[in-house]
């Protein structure tokens, strides 16, 4: 089987993220840019098929700026076989359209049996490429999983939605979503490592079709920075301190 | 005025879903509101009339079998059809799991541009306007769609408002099941009813646990205080990776943002994670042992003590005061 697994380098939420407010684009020269975790455990979740199933190719493909390729470099040490970055200066500020058609356009000749994404990134959480890549490819999408089962010629798992829970099903080739109920990734060991220099990245040009319309950012305003405010420290009067607040504030 | 297409979703049972209220008071700012509806059973009676006291113009009731046995793809083709009909100016969904998959494929279909997770929306100049709140309310970013039909999807809880009421003209229409290779449903189990607590999204009041409630058994304070105050019940990632509460309930940057009028942390530490989820919030109280944690940095109210000494007094005082 051959999965293609869609990995998103992304700013570390654990850093304070900005965005450039001339450009209305993400300022990637204020954080450390990392392997969105959601990707990350869609990764895993392709490696414990492999681990099952040793012929199992894992390709990850990407789309971002020349640094991506540390993502994908990851990905290779973390177990997958090969990389596509699709790296492009058209490409910069790429709306989720043309995002999508991009992405489409490397994917639609590996010939992948299963595609699998994060239900949304850290960053956009718009959480709609992977939909978009499916409507182009013609893909079912069993999306927000929290749980998945490969088999040969299928694909199952639970889907969590808003009203409850559904079991869903697909023929393969499909394409599948998981949310953070989904494993943690590995770690890349010493010769995972190692034997990632040797496995094949494949840069490749903006091949998707431009879209004739695209999303356009009027303006960017970055809210004050919250200020703190008073501290108890609790002496057996703090509960009654908290209770005079709420109550001052109008807020019970 | 042009018609904005909104897409309804119905709960299992075919009443009209609680995102209806917002998408069609944003749709009505925007232009004439059309609900599409798209269900296996045709549409109530009393939903299409619940829709005009939301402010839907006409109802515009799809039926399709294949609506419970197959995922995106018969609402997909439902919104398609509608937009071809109606060439609307605008077209809203919830952004919800559905609601983003059908959006995603709707604009990959119809050639549209998505305004996605959207806070806001306005009419100015014949253009219509997005907001959106990035970054945990950390940046507010204004977007127009450039020369193509706006696709929005609306955070859910994010429109606190109710249209003008109308009395709906109701236009019913068939949909075939979509050929080829679907995602099948093969069963569906609803939520579990959340007892009378309200929903995070969109609270007036949050309390949410952190890792220093330090259990599963524990956390049944954080619920007490909720209920004393009519709040939902939210946690820090670090309190959901522990296993003390579901998923669902998480605020942060991988989870809910919320922005109420009351936001309580509860031995919550406050990383920068768990901070752009609920600095939106009017005012933010926090309990916490370490004087030094980073919660305090953006509390109104910060107190430093022990939890499970200060909540149950606060409990009790609450109690006397009613």
């Amino acid at each position: 089987m051959k999965i293609a697994v869609l990995i998103k380098q992304v700013p570390d939420t654990w850093e304070e993220r900005r965005i450039d407010a001339a450009t209305g684009l993400l300022d990637r020269a204020a954080n450390d840019p990392v392997v969105d975790e959601i990707t990350e455990r869609a990764l895993e979740l392709a490696l414990t098929v492999k681990d099952r199933d040793k012929s199992t190719e894992i390709v990850v493909v990407t789309m971002g700026p020349g640094e991506a390729t540390k993502a994908v470099r990851k990905a290779l040490s973390m177990g997958a076989d090969s990389g596509i970055h699709i790296l492009d200066d058209s490409l910069a500020g790429a709306d989720l359209l043309l995002t999508a058609s991009n992405l489409a356009a490397a994917l639609r000749d590996i010939g992948a049996d299963l595609f699998i994404a994060g239900n949304e990134s850290t960053d956009g959480r718009a959480g709609m490429v992977p939909a978009m890549v499916a409507e182009h490819l013609g893909l079912p999408m069993l999306g927000s999983l929290v749980s998945a089962e490969i088999g040969s010629g299928k694909a199952s798992g639970e889907r969590q939605t808003e009203a409850g829970s559904q079991m869903v099903e697909a023929a393969l080739p499909a394409m599948l979503t998981i949310t953070e109920r989904f494993p943690e990734a590995r770690f890349p060991n010493f010769k995972g490592i190692m034997g990632a220099k040797r496995k094949p990245v494949a840069t490749v040009p903006a091949r998707g079709a431009t879209p004739a319309s695209r999303s356009r950012v009027l303006d960017v305003t970055e809210r004050p920075p919250r200020s703190a405010g008073r501290k108890l420290i609790d002496d057996g009067s703090a509960a009654a301190g908290l209770v005079d607040f709420l109550a001052a504030q109008r807020l019970i | 005025m042009s018609d904005i297409l909104v897409h309804i979703e119905l709960t299992r049972s075919g009443h009209v879903g609680a995102a209806a209220r917002g998408l069609l008071a944003a749709a009505a700012r925007l232009g004439t509101p059309i609900a599409l509806t798209v269900s296996d059973v045709p549409l109530a009676t009393e939903a299409v009339a619940r829709l005009g006291e939301l402010g839907a113009v006409r109802v515009h009731a799809v039926t399709s079998d294949a609506t419970q046995a197959i995922l995106a793809t018969p609402l997909v083709d439902a919104l398609g059809a509608a937009v071809a009909a109606y060439a609307p100016a605008a077209v809203l969904l919830s952004g919800s799991a559905d609601g983003r998959e059908a959006a995603g494929r709707l604009a990959v279909r119809a050639g549209g541009v998505l305004l996605a997770d959207v806070v806001d929306v306005a009419a100015h100049d014949g253009q219509i306007i997005a907001e959106h709140s990035v970054f945990g309310g950390s940046f507010t970013v204004h977007a127009v769609a450039d020369g193509g039909l706006p696709i929005i999807t609306v955070r859910q809880g994010a429109i606190d408002e109710q249209a003008p009421a109308a009395i709906p003209e109701l236009l019913k229409a068939d949909m075939p099941a979509p050929p080829g290779n679907q995602a099948a449903v093969l069963s569906f189990s609803p939520a579990p009813e959340t007892s009378a607590r309200p929903e995070l999204r969109g609270a007036a009041t949050v309390v949410s646990g952190g890792r220093g409630i330090g259990s599963e058994a524990n956390f049944a304070l954080v619920e007490q205080l909720a209920d004393a105050l009519g709040g939902a019940v939210g946690a820090s990632r670090a309190a959901v990776d522990a296993g003390y509460i579901a998923q669902t309930a998480q605020v942060g940057q991988t989870g809910v943002t919320v922005a109420p009028q009351l936001y309580i942390a509860l031995g919550i530490s406050g990383a920068i994670q768990h901070r752009a989820g609920m600095q939106s919030s009017k005012t933010i109280v926090a309990i916490n042992q370490d004087e030094d944690a980073p919660i305090f940095e953006v509390a109104d109210l910060g107190i430093v003590g022990d939890v499970f000494t200060v909540v149950p007094q606060v409990i009790e005082l609450l109690k006397n005061r009613t």
